[in-house]
């Protein structure tokens, strides 16, 4: 129950910060990648503000024992650099750049009831879809 | 108005401290991909906390977008089937590729993680690339 409250929470506050940001706005974020042409790089300082801010929180938060209200820290282990990594997110990146959206900014925009963060929320379901089927069975991911 | 880039930085900022209280909380990451692909998944018990978060993302535009409409401005003056192929792409490549701008780019830049590191500077090439390609053939106004 308490881990479904701070889930809450986290999507309530991570959202007003996408909206905050600019991340939200398709055009925003097609003029950050358009970098060989109208280049617009204000979006850089989302990720960059996002990540000097956490690597100091993360630092901090992970010298208790465990988390508030879990047993174990559930952070990734892997380190190993494999072909899925690396063509998924080659994939993810060209998807990003032709919708404009990546899934916090389309979820975010669900509320706008525009079709273009309908759609692609719905496209991206099934193709998170098709990606756990296909990897059934040809076990791509190991 | 504030400068954009000011915003950008605080937004930012405020997403920071979201995935934080997420890892103090319940000690994970916040990846969105993650949270939602997981929801395709058959697990018992491991489904409430996803919807919870998704409720509150969802919740959290609306609300913000009742004091700054502006958030949702902006949109792309491109053909219906681009969206459709985006969210298929995306949905695909950030299941492949085990996360997307949240949990490789921001919570696992974070913690210096190298698979983190190749994944963004992969999917911002990427990202490049197809703007640059989509802008040729015209599909940018």
């Amino acid at each position: 129950m308490k881990n479904n409250l701070v889930a809450f929470v986290v999507g309530l506050i991570f959202a007003i910060g996408l909206g905050i940001s600019g991340m939200t706005q398709p055009q925003k974020v097609v003029g950050f990648l358009d970098v060989f042409g109208d280049w617009d790089p204000t979006l850089v300082f989302v990720m960059g503000g996002a990540v000097v801010v956490h690597f100091f929180t993360y630092r901090l938060i992970t010298k208790r024992s465990s988390p508030l209200f879990a047993k174990e820290w559930k952070i990734p282990t892997k380190t190993e650099l494999t072909p899925s990594l690396i063509a998924g997110a080659f994939l993810f990146g060209v998807g990003w750049g032709l919708g404009g959206y990546c899934p916090g900014p389309a979820l975010t925009s669900i509320p706008s009831l525009d079709i273009a963060p309908l759609l692609f929320v719905g496209f991206m379901l099934l193709g998170m879809f098709i990606f756990k089927k296909v990897d059934q069975i040809l076990k791509i991911k190991k | 108005m504030q400068a954009d880039w000011i915003n950008a930085l605080i937004g930012g900022a405020v997403i920071a401290v979201s995935v934080s209280i997420m890892l103090w909380g319940s000690g994970r990451v916040t990846g969105i991909s993650g949270i939602v692909g997981g929801l395709l998944d058959p697990i018992p018990g491991d489904r409430s906390w996803r919807v919870s978060f998704l409720i509150g993302m969802v919740l959290g535009g609306l609300g913000l977008s009742l004091f700054y409409p502006q958030m949702y401005q902006g949109a792309l003056d491109t053909p219906r089937w681009t969206q459709a192929l985006a969210g298929l792409l995306v949905g695909f490549g950030t299941m492949m590729g085990s996360g997307c701008t949240s949990g490789h780019g921001v919570c696992g830049l974070s913690r210096l993680s190298p698979r983190s590191l190749v994944a963004t500077l992969t999917f911002i090439t990427s990202g490049v690339m197809a703007v640059a390609f989509f802008r040729a053939m015209g599909v940018f106004s």
